[in-house]
């Protein structure tokens, strides 16, 4: 397989970082919302979020993507297949990392949120300086594992025409007749992106350890 | 959003036929996963370091690639090196290899959790290696590995559906040809999520209603 070959896979996986990133940024941003939802005591809120999380966990990505992908047409919004894939892997992440914050959020000692109330902090304050920094100590290495997760999973959108890193693979794969040294560079730079990745969160994990005893 | 019933009814045996299909390559593929999953894991405890330096490698290789550059390395690229399948034969492998390299490292986790006390009383007894593994391993580990082993093979049966993309004709494959055939693709794709969501929540219902029946059989220590 030529250099150039391989260059144009590093940059198509350009595209599935791309996609990754923001897909998890979003997806934790609905994440955070949904957990909320789960967690509070309206009782028909929490029925929503945990049906919304059942749902993304439960139905395969794939038929998700698809159905996201042949939806958004129908409801007016004809935008570009890479807008839909993150609109799907974010829906998707969102789910698995609400049930993460979840557990986050649930785990904060009540000894704690108590202290932040008798010394006077605001609902917002205890929020922000006590609940959620704990939360994402504790949620950190699973958001890790989710990153990791969705760079795997974002393989997947290749089938709603967005040029990333499989798709690349597969259309120059085609053209070159040589699937195999194609999708073996290109499970290779998956293989290293995912490796730099968890290097990252283990870095992150450690600088984080504030706090611990 | 309209649905013909009559429509979904002359459709019915080609539906499930290929919820057959997908039920086939679900089970064949978990059960082919355990197994293997058990010989990996065994082979990395017992085996000589060379092995399990190999099986590492295969385990980190599958488990940092995606699900869908594995199928299509075996089924486009199998041909190269003399391995032509048809594709379910290829998704029965694919899955098979890919869950083979989770459940290891589940099995794994699994063999740590029984305390190393109980396997040197078994060598004491005398007990040799197989018989430590069926009467002391096995029997003390089964209990911790079902709830993620159950885990696993929920997600397994999500990723049958990526099968369709290699044309096995499974669930999705058929569905998603029904639909853009007849002009109801998202009706039909919604019905679809709509099942696997079902199985999988029936799935998770039975892996705990498993683990509090049968936990009586777990040790003290677990």
């Amino acid at each position: 397989m030529s250099w150039k070959l391989f260059l144009l896979l590093v940059q198509a996986c350009g595209y599935t970082v791309l996609i990754s990133a923001v897909s998890i940024s979003v997806g934790l941003v609905i994440g955070t919302g949904v957990s909320a939802a789960m967690l509070s005591a309206h009782r028909g809120l929490s029925l929503a979020g945990r049906t919304f999380v059942s749902f993304f966990r439960g139905a395969p990505l794939l038929v998700q993507l698809l159905l996201i992908y042949n939806l958004l047409p129908t409801l007016g919004l004809n935008v570009p297949s890479m807008v839909a894939a993150v609109i799907g892997l974010s829906l998707c992440t969102a789910a698995y990392q609400a049930e993460n914050l979840r557990g986050g959020f649930a785990s904060v000692p009540r000894g704690l949120l108590e202290a932040a109330e008798m010394v006077g902090l605001s609902p917002f304050q205890q929020f922000w300086r006590i609940r959620a920094p704990i939360a994402l100590r504790m949620t950190l290495p699973a958001l890790v594992n989710e990153a990791i997760m969705i760079l795997k999973v974002s393989s997947l959108v290749s089938v709603v025409g967005v040029v990333e890193l499989t798709r690349m693979a597969q259309d120059l794969a085609a053209s070159t007749f040589k699937p195999l040294q194609l999708f073996a560079a290109a499970g290779l730079i998956y293989f290293v992106v995912n490796w730099l990745v968890a290097m990252g969160g283990t870095a992150l994990e450690k600088s984080f350890r504030w706090g611990k005893p | 959003m309209s649905l013909d019933f009559n429509l979904i009814w002359s459709l019915l045996p080609e539906i499930l036929r290929s919820a057959g299909v997908t039920l086939l390559v679900w089970c064949c593929g978990v059960v082919g996963a355990v197994v293997l999953g058990f010989l990996v894991a065994l082979g990395r405890r017992y085996g000589p370091r060379a092995l399990g330096y190999a099986l590492q490698a295969y385990v980190e290789l599958i488990r940092g690639t995606p699900f869908l550059i594995q199928l299509f390395l075996l089924y486009y690229g199998g041909p190269f090196i003399g391995l032509s399948l048809d594709p379910v034969p290829a998704g029965l492998l694919g899955l098979a290899v890919y869950g083979a390299a989770y459940f290891s490292e589940i099995f794994r986790a699994g063999f740590e959790a029984v305390p190393p006390g109980h396997v040197e009383a078994a060598e004491c007894l005398g007990l040799n290696r197989s018989q430590t593994v069926r009467r002391i391993l096995i029997p003390e580990m089964t209990m911790l590995v079902l709830p993620p082993a159950v885990n696993m093979a929920i997600i397994l049966l999500k990723e049958t559906a990526v099968l369709s993309i290699i044309t096995v004709p499974e669930l999705t494959f058929q569905i998603s040809a029904i639909g853009s055939q007849r002009y109801a693709f998202i009706e039909a794709m919604f019905l679809l999520a709509c099942f696997y969501w079902g199985l999988v929540s029936l799935c998770g219902r039975l892996g705990s209603v498993a683990e509090s029946r049968l936990s009586k059989f777990r040790f003290a220590h677990s």
